[in-house]
């Protein structure tokens, strides 16, 4: 049975409502998460403004255990947790913690990579000055290091598109959602290339507007 | 002004122990430009960085301005690195902020109000020479430049000492000149003391009044630039000194000049006064010889002359050796033998 699609415009409309909500919530509390994590990563390595072996080893297992895991399996492992924060585990709400999770550790490997490739001698320069960790981080570490971030955050967020797609497979709602009950179980090709086109698009938006921020403050 | 006692400093990395400070004693007085060349490796990198902790001794003392650095605070330590600029032979300027931005980036540390800010920087951007470059990047400007601006942010704060880590070491030799006169400013203008380090006896010639030599961790040799140019004792000092100062014939042209010269030749090493008096024409006359200078070279040290000559002398021996006799007494007198050139 293939949809009617005078009637179907307004759940595509609000199918890509809710994954561009999913998308911009997961991202600022992913952002904000992973930026702490990077950066806490980076200042507690060996040799650094804040070297702390305990909290390095602790992040760094830690990412590497979350990373690996498949999003999906990732999703229905920490369902506990997500009823436990969200109070359910069904809707768009719900899909947010574990993509927020998730994305949060690879933000914060992102954070960690962009920050090793500043140069030593610009930190050990800060340092010379009598700047503190503080304003070393705020000050030094985050400017210098912002155009790269923004384009590596981009990257994520493309990589939350796709995440929302398979949040949507649970129950999250979306996009994923429609392609997959519609365009797959119910083999209705036409709304299965409804759906990718969104997607491109949304993809094709997130990395202009990525692209325009990391230039701004790259000034490239 | 900067006392470092008995230090040393002791690297431990995959069990191994490398010492890249040995037992190093220094005083750096006020308003001194104290140059330390070594080869790399020498450790001399590591002394720098010894004086506003960047890296601590292992053992030792460090006193600073007063400050015994092994008991310092971390929040005075704070406050005595703002009194302590530094800059680097990569510049190490900050690529996010413009050249504004990184002279008054010091400045915001000592949380200065935005007028006094702006008039500092203002005032330190004329004093480098850029006052045209304030909105530019730090990707915008050549070496010489960059170095200016780092030269401007490690004066920010007013600091009393200035410690240059290579600081024309990736420079070219128009720029490092522009660069060195503009230390030599610093120093007098603000009587700032100035600690460098250095591989190019050049840069020491130019602008130090003091050095120490760096061999292996260790201070193999120390002294006034005049004193140290003049009259050096340890082999690498030597070998430093021959590269900017050419006394030393080659072998083959050595050879070439025996061949044409059967007498014997003699090195007379000039300084401080004796190198603008008319000595070897005075002796000569008296004793009623003749010379012949077969090469020479004069440089400027410290505002004080340096004078290098190799002559042989032409007439009876006797009175040659008169000759010999009194020169000895007023400069440095030496016979060219195969092995010395």
């Amino acid at each position: 049975m293939k949809v009617d699609w005078t009637t179907f415009w307004p759940r595509i409309l609000q199918a890509t409502g809710e994954t561009i909500t999913m998308v911009i919530f997961t991202l600022i509390f992913a952002s904000i998460l992973g930026i702490i994590m990077g950066l806490l990563l980076f200042v507690t390595r060996k040799g650094n403004i804040l070297e702390n072996r305990f909290i390095f080893s602790f992040l760094n297992l830690l990412i590497n255990i979350i990373r690996p895991i498949p999003f999906i399996i990732f999703l229905v492992a920490i369902s506990p947790l997500t009823r436990f924060a969200v109070g359910t585990t069904i809707g768009t709400t719900a899909a947010i913690f574990p993509m927020t999770i998730a994305a949060a550790f690879a933000i914060a490997r992102v954070v960690e990579n962009n920050l090793v490739s500043i140069d030593p001698g610009i930190i050990e320069a800060a340092k010379a000055m009598g700047a503190s960790p503080i304003q070393i981080i705020f000050g030094v570490l985050i400017p210098e290091a912002l155009g790269p971030l923004i384009l590596g955050i981009t990257f994520i967020t493309v990589g939350l598109i796709d995440f929302s797609a398979m949040a949507g497979t649970v129950g999250g709602g979306g996009l994923g959602d429609l392609a997959m009950t519609y365009g797959y179980q119910r083999f209705d090709t036409s709304v299965m290339i409804v759906t990718v086109v969104i997607l491109i698009i949304l993809v094709q938006i997130a990395q202009f507007i990525g692209n325009m921020l990391s230039r701004f403050f790259l000034r490239r | 002004m900067i006392r470092l006692e008995r230090v040393s400093k002791i690297y431990e990395s995959g069990g191994k122990k490398v010492e890249a400070v040995k037992d190093v004693s220094l005083h750096i007085k006020k308003g001194d430009i104290f140059g330390i060349i070594g080869f790399s490796g020498a450790g001399k990198s590591t002394l720098l960085r010894l004086v506003n902790l960047l890296e601590r001794p292992t053992k030792g003392n460090i006193i600073v301005d007063n400050y015994d650095l092994n008991s310092i605070s971390s929040k005075d330590l704070r406050q005595l690195r703002r009194k302590i600029g530094m800059i680097f032979q990569t510049f190490n300027l900050f690529n996010s902020r413009t050249v504004y931005g990184n002279i008054a980036y010091p400045l915001k540390l000592e949380k200065k109000s935005k007028e006094e800010i702006h008039q500092r920087v203002t005032e330190l951007l004329q004093f480098v020479g850029l006052e045209d470059k304030a909105d530019k990047f730090p990707e915008q400007l050549s070496g010489g430049q960059k170095q200016r601006v780092g030269i401007a942010r490690a004066l920010a704060t007013s600091p009393d000492i200035l410690l240059c880590d290579e600081a024309t070491s990736a420079l070219d030799p128009e720029t490092t000149n522009e660069i060195l006169n503009l230390l030599k400013k610093v120093n007098e203008e603000f009587n700032i003391t100035i600690l460098l380090i250095t591989h190019e006896m050049n840069v020491i010639r130019k602008i130090c009044n003091r050095v120490a030599v760096m061999e292996n961790g260790r201070i193999i040799e120390e002294g006034e630039v005049f004193n140290i140019f003049s009259n050096p004792q340890e082999k690498t000092t030597k070998n430093f000194i021959s590269s900017v100062v050419n006394e030393k014939l080659s072998s083959s042209l050595l050879e070439k000049l025996r061949k044409d010269h059967e007498r014997k030749l003699y090195r007379i090493v000039f300084s401080g006064d004796t190198a603008s008096q008319p000595i070897l024409s005075t002796l000569t006359a008296k004793h009623n010889i003749h010379f012949n200078i077969i090469y020479g070279s004069i440089n400027e040290l410290q505002n004080q002359l340096f004078g290098n000559l190799i002559v042989e002398f032409i007439g009876a021996d006797s009175q040659i050796e008169e000759v010999l006799k009194e020169l000895t007494e007023i400069v440095e007198v030496r016979e060219v033998t195969n092995g010395e050139s």
